[in-house]
């Protein structure tokens, strides 16, 4: 049994950590949600070269580890000057890899909805843009939602690097209780359950959402 | 920024060697989980009471722990309950309990993929479960079940990375340790070290689709 007494004593900075594990997701989420509707827009927009933009973002970043980019954040920029504080490195360098899978999720959902679609909006006198927006993504969206759940799980997880550059989540005041009271494992199976208090109800919200909309095909 | 000085021969050299750690670990692990993933898949599509169950419910608790938080266990947590590991293993044990969780479910719904009447029909021309299990669906399933695989293993590769919270001599460890000797090869060094990763994990994602497009 874990002593739960670590628990109890240091509750606050546990729920420091967690406050800051679900600001710097859903902060992320937020903006790899605008970044990544761009690029799927930029890779299915009849313009070659933004095709060529949107292509080389989402198959650079995908292939490259997340903690790189955190690092290139927080190391790399003050190498040219630019001074960030751990929590918006961590968060911009979540952002900008998130931005990568969440365009490819987006792309696979407007691609679902039949090219008549478009095609009938354009000839109705609405600009591209204009059926993008109003026509195409409302449709697409239906079928986007799973896999956007799926994405932000990953995201709570993957926020847990934010830890390696201090960056005040859950995973850094684990080691910070951790070398407070000396104890390790114990340490870690609370921070393990504030995990699971955010995935696992996600993942089975996701479950449940795949299942409906299997359901309705 | 010092390109001319960050691309030594001997930082090249010392690079290389981290990637050859980066790829050690994720060949060992992916193969170990592999081993793992199709045992604990084919036990939880066989529905054997409990024992089904307890695999579920492990499963879901690994796969939605952030795989770091995995590593801090095996090499921070584990010497406290009196399994000391080195940096290497504990690496190793960290991926492959996360990836054997992974994998298992790729397993489970490749096997779920196939097509209920096909087993009715092989056990009505009197093969065994066993036998339909591993002549019928095992075979057709292995064969959907690469591209994902392959998926997965640019997962892995991509998170080795990680083990740099330990210090492990991978890739990322040496890129650190080169940076820290001079700011000026940071931004040349990153450059170089994402590179090594693109060129490595875009030629799969490549062999991978084409997989994909053959089995379709």
């Amino acid at each position: 049994m874990p002593d739960y007494s670590i628990l109890i004593e240091h509750w606050d900075l546990y729920m420091q950590g967690f406050l800051h594990t679900i600001k710097s997701s859903v902060l992320a989420l937020i903006g790899s949600l605008l970044i990544g509707t761009v690029m799927a827009i930029f890779r299915i927009a009849p313009v070659r070269p933004l095709n060529w933009i949107g292509a080389a973002y989402v198959e650079f970043i995908r292939n490259i580890p997340l903690i790189l980019i955190v690092f290139v954040f927080f190391v790399g920029l003050p190498a040219l000057g630019i001074r960030l504080d751990s929590f918006t490195a961590g968060t911009l360098g979540l952002t900008v890899y998130t931005a990568a899978f969440i365009a490819e999720v987006i792309r696979a959902g407007i691609l679902s909805v039949p090219k008549g679609q478009m095609e009938a909006a354009r000839s109705s006198g609405l600009t591209y843009l204009q059926a993008m927006w109003h026509v195409i993504l409302p449709q697409a969206i239906k079928i986007v939602i799973p896999p956007m759940g799926n994405q932000f799980i990953n995201l709570v997880k993957n926020s847990s690097v934010l830890g390696v550059i201090a960056g005040l989540d859950l995973m850094y005041f684990g080691d910070l209780i951790s070398s407070e009271t000396f104890v390790t494992f114990d340490v870690y199976i609370f921070v393990a359950m504030f995990y699971l208090v955010l995935t696992i109800p996600l993942s089975l919200g996701v479950g449940a959402l795949e299942r409906r909309l299997a359901r309705s095909r | 920024m010092d390109f001319i000085g960050a691309y030594s021969p001997v930082h090249f050299k010392f690079l290389l060697e981290g990637f050859a750690v980066t790829l050690e670990v994720a060949f060992i692990s992916i193969a170990l989980s592999f081993a793992i993933g199709i045992i604990v898949g084919i036990l939880r599509y066989g529905q054997i009471p409990v024992v089904s169950h307890i695999l579920a419910i492990l499963v879901e608790v690994i796969r939605n722990l952030p795989l770091l938080l995995i590593i801090f266990f095996t090499y921070f947590a584990l010497p406290e309950i009196g399994f000391k590991l080195d940096k290497l293993y504990a690496a190793i044990l960290a991926l492959v309990i996360f990836e054997s969780a992974m994998l298992s479910e790729i397993v489970r719904s490749g096997l779920n993929s196939i097509e209920k009447g096909q087993i009715e029909a092989a056990r009505s021309s009197g093969l065994t479960y066993l036998q339909t299990l591993w002549h019928i669906v095992l075979p057709q399933a292995l064969r959907r079940m690469v591209p994902p695989i392959v998926g997965q293993f640019i997962s892995l590769l991509k998170d080795t990375s990680l083990a740099v919270v330990i210090a492990l001599p991978e890739l990322m460890n040496h890129a650190q340790i080169i940076n820290g000797r001079n700011v000026n090869y940071v931004i040349p060094i990153f450059l170089l070290v994402a590179i090594m990763y693109f060129v490595v994990n875009y030629s799969l994602s490549l062999l991978s689709r084409k997989l994909e497009y053959k089995h379709r």
